[in-house]
């Protein structure tokens, strides 16, 4: 057909306008002027050239310039978003066990930085590197943006229309293999999910599990859930194996109660006194005050002597010296202070956890420093029902399998077993946001929204619930939905998740209160207490409750004690057989690294190039063995070996690890991942299917392993290769006797003076600095303290400032090359058994090599904002300067990229740009925060994007004091303290950090550091533990440490 | 004025005639390249283009493909810079240093010294452009007039009087080395001119003899000269401002030998890194640049003698007393490294001493004894006069001095940075390729310079060595009237 379609040049065309005619013909309109000059323009044509020849000049050189993308101005501006001003939502954060609950910083709609929720009374205001790590996972270049139908990409209908003629269909179980799931609301919904499907099982299971406390307690005291722990009230703690500071149960709560009980001031004059019984070195044994190195076999003899020391009697089945001499000092310890002690225990055998309920019990623990009437119920995976599952799928009894937020064919031991029978299973769904493991092997993905995305509810212990919020609203809102939402969907509900949340709460957690407001409070402040009677909910087969409790039962108000009915006697026995005093074999242990954890994070680029607190080891998992067991084998650092256990093997490298148990490896979990995304992808080796089970939990641990020097040598990327601090007085120290004793000893032992005719001086009073006396006394100084007493070295600060201060991640060959960018590092050290006053050439090697069982020193690092900063005046180009308030300032734009400053550094802080991290495609991968749209959005607005060949550093979040000062100047007051938070404070679990204004002689900073000013006007340091790095070189530094005390036995 | 003992060597062996040496050095100018020219030549350019491809990298990716890192912020860049700028100083010394002493040996090596000088500090200053994070705002070193407001650059750095300090040397190099070159220039241009109409000796010349050297005109060589002599015409007048230039740019660059890297020196010395916060830097440095400089010279002028046949200009003597210099400057230097150890023991400094123990002893040991074999223990053969004599034991100390002074300088650079203050950052710096292919790049543009400059300018100074010409003694009497005879 021919086309008929006319096209008009507009409707005077259409409609014959005469003007129009008249003119359609002429090639040009009348007022560009064509002939040589036009009298009454006064143009020529010459003029009309002219001025084309400028046009097309000007839009070529207009053209250079990048063009803005996307700056698309608001129509009607969203009432509460303004330009640059930040919003906080409160919300929680749950993953792995790990509760948090957090405040959400968003910038013009997007989630950019997770801050600890002060008001919450479990994690009060502290966060790890997970938490801190965990707003990227949301603009993941790996989540999917679509409903998945057999790998392929699908509509949300159909997939959904296909589950439910399936669901419906199927006559086997259905089977929902969730993690821990803490939320009451979703739990119902799951309830209700069940109602219509009656042959629905609920599993929990988590990758790392508690199996054994759980059964224990319920052994114990009839209660399924962790004990509520409170180590600040803890006077002597004996740990086994528990590395509660790191990665053990609510470890973010532990640091906080943990270094409450740890730090010193001139009111509290005791401290905690902690013992360390583990394998490798943990994070908790880093701080122990005591640490005895133990074989994994040997755990349940350490808690059985134990047991006995403490109740008296029975046997004493560890035969080592060393171990039972400290078992023995421990127990008089926790003797000593009945009530005021706590033992907690790694294990999850649920035959040692007995015994350890059985020692907190003798020793009148329950009640004070541990809870179980208040429990815990951060970790609900039962063991035996995941395996029990798993022989369903094997026997073919299962109709349908839904994971929720698991991805057991990575992370369970028997995984393979899982992928194998994922076939034959007629429908599997996943709720996963990216193809991992699991969700690669199920037919259908219903991807699951970020939690930043999501509403839902926590109830991590009796008496704290709290709310998450979303921050953002789904960023693939057509390819992703709540898995509530997706419960619902298929149980044929009208209503949103929202409204079940609402409801939920409205009948049974804020019952009786005026909805509304109560709604809105909780919300607001994220988090909601109570004592009064709620409802628990249980789904079906979910070990939380006895099977036998109906679905919205009633929970009794906590009583203050429950007697322990545990069978300590027949655990004993268990115990003494299960365990061996001395195996000559060489044995495994598993353990959690802090960044990492159970592994789900793995694509996160921040926490794979975050440097593991002991070892420094960043973009790896590794074997890590004694000194003496390397020789033996013939290897150092970065040998490969191949480690067998049983029928499965590894190859991969080894880190000597002082500390470690002679005779043991210990190996990460976490790694090995192979479907994860492009960062974590083939990065180090998965250990999961080295764990066996024991008792009918899982046993990470293996008591027989082989290990063999394998062909090949790599480099581990390693932030920090010096373990020493070959004799100097970096970090200063004491015990607490001797300190009680004497608080003036530490600066008797470690003050610097130079030697002048007049008599010893020290090196502030030999100065040709002016001084910066005059600048500060106009306004601010603002100064940061780290108290080295309460640092456990987590690590969360150095994420909190990667995020806040837009840190490129370099990835591993960058590392190798020692080229990091964090802006803050924790230093760590240990101690050598060499003379370190004797500073030969030979003594000085013999400083180099840590002890066997070495002390364990902290120290973060971070620019020290030096008053006389040698940074300062060597650069060429005035790009670092000295701020008035005694900030050392970095000037991005004036950067050439000499690198002198750096060089200049006493404390090596300064941080070059190598390449174009935002811009190289060597980065892209790594750094996808710089270099992806959606990875840009996670980038704080208020920090400049550093470009190549500049240097930079801490700025001790001038931002956030520029803010703190607007704010105040808003409101015609001056900043008060607290006003400004810098990003490594408010992360800092243990309160280690506070930052302030020196000048206020009210503000935190000045009362614990005690600054005064002499008559020379020269600045002094009353609190005996504080002192400057490099006091010697007088520098001058705003930052300010405060001396580690230990409490050694 | 100079009474010269009858016992001394002539400077100038061969009885040579003034117009011998004209002939002599000219002869190189005016040839077509020689076959070992141009062998040596396109050497050079093949390390030149190596060079620039390796630097064209560093460009592009950034200095991130060097083996630098968060501790060891300058390595092979700074230490090869360093280098560069103390080879440069043989030059001046001997231009000026030794003008003013009225060393009258210092005339037939002082322009190529005073070229490689030239050469040197470009090198050194192509590393003080390739060491910047962002090379294209180099500039902003400069205190220039600017629009970014009262923005200034930062008087305190040491940076920025090396800025200074280098570009005045070169400058007043240059300018020195040019006053110097503007007579021969003129030689070289009348020698061009002799077969042109207007030269007025032509006249006397028969038809035909005009006609021969008609086909030898070198119009385009006479311009070229033409310019670049200035329009030197050669009158008595001329002559005595020439010499009263060379006597002042003599005074202004005196200070410079010894200011150029003292300042340098200052880099470190003012910094507070264990290594580097040394006050002995300034005297140090400076007779490790003498030391190095006059290496640098001996190596290229045991070559250029050998190509170019000049064994009557550049004699024994000339490399016997170049290598006492070394000698001594060796020495000061050896007392030097010394006198750093006494005082690190001495200040009882903490890291100072071990600073300087873990310089001997420590991962970098190699580096250390490799530079106290070559700057120390090797000169000290230079007491023999045997081996002061001898060509090959000459040529090879020679290269073994500059080795031993590249290793001084990554020595001080390197193993200070390496292990300072805060354990640990302590890492271990490893060069990468783009590091060797950065140090290749100054070679050949070194050489592609210098041989460039031995091709197309006199290599000695014609003029000054006729003034050392030993012409009115008997002997010398007696070989000028034989040769006339001829």
């Amino acid at each position: 057909m021919e086309n008929k379609k006319i096209y008009w040049k507009g409707f005077e065309e259409l409609t014959n306008d005469l003007e129009f005619v008249k003119k359609a013909e002429k090639e040009f309109p009348d007022f560009l002027p064509i002939a040589e000059k036009d009298e009454e323009n006064n143009t020529s044509r010459r003029d009309f050239l002219k001025l084309m020849g400028f046009g097309m000049a000007a839009v070529s050189l207009a053209a250079c310039e990048a063009p803005v993308k996307k700056a698309i101005p608001y129509l009607n501006k969203p009432e509460d978003i303004d330009p640059s001003i930040p919003n906080y939502y409160a919300t929680t954060y749950f993953q792995d066990g790990e509760y948090c609950s957090i405040l959400v910083k968003t910038r013009e709609g997007r989630p950019i930085k997770i801050e600890g929720n002060t008001l919450s009374k479990v994690t009060k205001g502290g966060t790890s590197a997970r938490v801190q790590a965990s707003v990227l996972n949301l603009y993941d270049l790996e989540r999917l943006n679509s409903f998945m139908d057999g790998g392929k990409k699908a509509s949300k209908d159909s997939v959904d229309s296909k589950i439910l003629s399936a669901l419906q269909a199927t006559n086997g179980t259905i089977y929902i293999v969730s993690n821990t799931i803490i939320s009451p609301s979703t739990k119902s919904v799951i309830a209700e999910f069940a109602k219509k499907y009656p042959s629905t099982k609920h599993v929990s299971y988590d990758a790392v599990s508690a199996y054994g406390i759980l059964k224990a307690n319920e052994k114990s005291f009839g209660v399924y859930g962790l004990p509520n722990y409170d180590f600040s009230k803890a006077e002597t703690i004996v740990s086994i194996n528990a590395d509660f500071l790191g990665t053990w149960l609510s470890s973010i709560e532990y640091s906080r109660q943990y270094t409450q009980g740890r730090k010193l001031s001139k009111e509290k004059k005791t401290m905690s006194r902690h013992y360390q019984f583990e394998t490798g070195l943990s994070l908790s044994g880093a701080n122990a005050d005591h640490r005895v190195a133990i074989r994994p076999s040997q755990e349940g003899l350490v808690v059985a002597q134990l047991y006995n020391e403490v109740v008296g009697g029975g046997s004493s089945p560890i035969t080592d010296k060393n171990i039972a001499e400290k078992i023995k000092k421990a127990a008089d310890d926790l003797k000593a202070q009945k009530g005021r002690s706590l033992v907690v225990c790694g294990s999850n055998d649920v035959n040692v956890q007995i015994l350890v309920n059985a020692i907190n019990d003798a020793l009148t623990n329950y009640g004070s420093t541990l809870s179980i009437t208040q429990a815990n119920y951060t970790k609900q995976g039962n063991d035996e029902e995941m395996a029990k599952f798993v022989e369903d799928l094997k026997g073919g009894s299962v109709g349908a399998v839904i994971f929720y937020g698991t991805n057991p064919v990575y992370d369970y031991p028997k995984g393979k077993e899982i992928a194998d029978a994922l076939k034959n299973v007629a429908l599997s769904i996943s709720f996963s946001d990216r193809v991992d493991e699991t969700s690669k092997l199920c037919k259908f993905i219903t991807p699951d929204t970020n939690y930043l995305e999501s509403w839902n509810d926590a109830f991590p212990t009796d008496g704290n619930y709290s709310l998450t919020q979303p921050a953002i609203s789904p960023i693939y809102p057509e390819g992703t939905r709540q898995a509530q939402d997706s419960f619902l969907t298929w149980s044929g509900s009208k209503n949103n998740y929202y409204d079940v949340l609402r409801g939920f709460w409205k009948t049974n957690i804020l019952k009786g209160q005026a909805f509304n407001e109560a709604w809105t409070k909780a919300l607001h402040d994220g988090v909601y207490e109570t004592n009064a009677k709620v409802a628990t909910v249980v789904t079906p087969k979910d070990s939380t409750q006895k099977e036998t409790k109906p679905a919205q039962e009633v929970k009794p108000v906590p009583t203050t004690s429950v007697a322990f009915k545990g069978d300590a006697a027949g655990a004993l026995s268990a115990v003494s057989s299960a365990y061996k005093a001395d195996n000559a074999k060489t044995e495994l242990a598993i353990y959690q690294k802090v960044g990492l954890g159970s592994g789900a994070m793995a694509n996160n680029p921040w926490l794979q190039e975050f440097p593991d607190p002991i070892t420094k080891a960043t973009w790896d998992n590794y074997a890590l063995i004694s000194k003496s067991y390397a020789s033996q084998l013939g290897v150092e650092t970065g040998s490969m070996v191949k480690v067998t256990v049983g029928g499965s093997s590894i190859t991969l490298p080894v880190i000597v690890q002082p500390g470690q148990q002679k005779n043991t490896v210990s190996i990460a979990l976490g790694y090995g991942r192979i479907s994860t995304g492009k960062c974590g992808n083939g990065v180090g080796q998965n250990v999961y299917p080295m764990a066996s089970f024991q008792n009918g939990s899982i046993l990470y641990a293996a008591y027989e392993v082989a290990v063999a020097k394998a062909e090949g040598k790599v480099e581990m990327a390693l932030t920090q290769t010096h373990q020493t601090l070959m004799g100097r007085g970096h970090v200063r120290e004491a015990n607490l006797t001797e300190y009680n004793k004497n608080p003036k000893l530490i600066r008797e032992k470690y003050d610097i003076f130079i030697n002048t005719a007049d008599g010893p001086k020290k090196p502030t009073e030999l100065t040709m600095w002016k001084g910066h006396e005059e600048a500060y006394n106009k306004n601010h100084w603002w100064g940061l303290t780290i108290d080295l007493n309460s640092c456990t070295g987590c690590g969360a600060c150095v994420i909190a400032c990667q995020t806040e201060n837009n840190v490129p991640v370099v990835g591993k060959q960058e590392i190798i090359n020692a080229r990091e960018m964090h802006w803050i590092r924790i230093d760590r050290y240990y101690s050598t058994d060499a003379d370190t006053s004797v500073k030969s050439m030979s003594n000085y090697e013999k400083m180099e090599d840590p002890s066997e069982n070495p002390e364990v020193v902290f120290l973060p690092v971070m620019c020290q904002h030096c008053n006389n900063a040698p940074c300062e005046t060597v650069c060429p180009v005035v790009a670092t300067t000295h701020s008035s308030e005694g900030l050392n300032q970095m000037t991005y734009n004036r950067c050439i990229g000499t690198r002198y400053c750096a060089n200049n550094c006493p404390f090596k802080v300064r941080r070059f740009n190598w390449f174009n991290y935002t811009n190289d495609e060597k980065f892209t991968t790594v750094n996808f925060m710089s270099q992806s749209d959606l990875g840009k959005m996670v980038l704080n607005p208020d920090v400049t994007v550093r470009s190549r060949g500049v240097m930079e550093k801490c700025s001790l979040c001038v931002q956030r004091i520029q803010a703190g000062k607007l704010e105040a100047k808003k409101e015609k007051r001056k900043v008060k303290d607290g006003d400004v938070v810098t990003a490594c404070q408010q992360s800092c679990p243990a309160d280690a950090i506070i930052f302030g204004d020196m000048n206020d002689p009210e503000s935190r900073i000045a009362k614990t550091i005690g600054i005064t000013k002499n008559e020379q006007k020269d600045i002094v340091l009353e609190d005996e533990r504080a002192y400057h790095l490099l006091e010697e070189i007088n520098v001058k530094a705003n930052v300010t440490y405060l001396a580690k005390i230990r409490n050694k036995a | 004025m100079q009474v010269t003992s009858a016992i001394r060597e002539p400077l100038v062996t061969g009885g040579k005639t003034m117009h011998d040496i004209t002939e002599d050095i000219c002869k190189r100018v005016e040839e077509k390249p020689s076959m070992s020219w141009l062998i040596a030549f396109g050497f050079s350019v093949v390390l030149f283009i190596i060079g620039c491809l390796s630097l064209a990298s560093t460009w592009w990716y950034g200095i991130g493909v060097w083996g630098l890192n968060k501790t060891v912020g300058w390595a092979w860049d700074i230490t090869n810079f360093v280098w560069w700028v103390g080879i440069g100083h043989a030059g001046t010394l001997i231009s000026a240093v030794l003008l003013l002493f009225r060393q009258k040996w210092r005339t037939s090596i002082n322009r190529a010294a005073e070229a490689m000088t030239i050469f040197a500090v470009l090198c050194a200053g192509s590393f003080i452009l390739m060491h910047m994070g962002r090379t294209w705002l180099a500039h902003w070193a400069l205190p220039l007039p600017n629009t970014y407001g009262s923005l200034w650059v930062n008087f305190h750095s040491p940076l920025v009087w090396d800025v200074f300090a280098i570009s005045t040397y070169l400058t007043v190099s240059t300018v020195f080395w040019y006053v110097g070159l503007i007579p021969d220039l003129a030689t070289i241009r009348d020698r061009a001119k002799l077969t042109l109409e207007q030269n007025p000796l032509l006249a006397t010349d028969t038809p035909a003899e005009r006609a021969e050297k008609k086909k030898k005109r070198r119009p385009i060589a006479a311009f070229a000269y033409g310019i670049l002599a200035f329009g030197w015409e050669g009158g008595s007048k001329v002559w005595a401002r020439y010499e009263y230039v060379a006597l002042i740019l003599a005074g202004l660059s005196t200070p410079l030998v010894l200011s150029v890297h003292t300042i340098v020196s200052m880099d470190f010395a003012t910094s507070v890194i264990p290594g580097w916060h040394t006050t002995i830097f300034p005297p140090y440095f400076v007779a490790g640049a003498i030391f190095s400089g006059f290496a640098m010279v001996l190596t290229l002028m045991l070559v250029t003698r050998v190509v170019y046949k000049l064994e009557d200009y550049i004699t024994m003597e000339h490399i016997d007393l170049m290598n006492k210099i070394v000698m001594l400057t060796g020495s000061i230097v050896g007392v030097a490294y010394i006198t750093e150890f006494f005082i690190a023991w001495y200040s009882g400094v903490e890291a100072e001493s071990y600073a300087f123990i873990n310089r001997a002893f420590g991962p970098y040991w190699w580096s250390y004894w490799a530079m106290m074999t070559c700057n120390v223990i090797s000169p000290q053969l230079f007491w023999f006069k045997s081996i002061r004599r001898n060509l090959i034991w000459s040529f090879v100390l020679s290269i073994v001095v500059n080795v031993g002074m590249w290793f001084e300088r990554f020595v001080i650079i390197v193993t200070s940075l390496h292990r300072d203050y805060i354990p640990s950052s302590w890492v271990y710096f490893r060069p990468t390729i783009y590091d060797v292919g950065d140090y290749v790049f100054s070679f050949g543009l070194f050489f592609v310079c210098f041989f460039l400059f031995a091709k197309y300018l006199p290599v000695i100074n014609m003029a000054e060595v006729k003034t050392v010409l030993n012409s009115s003694d008997e002997q010398a009497k007696k070989l000028a009237e034989e040769k006339l005879k001829h």
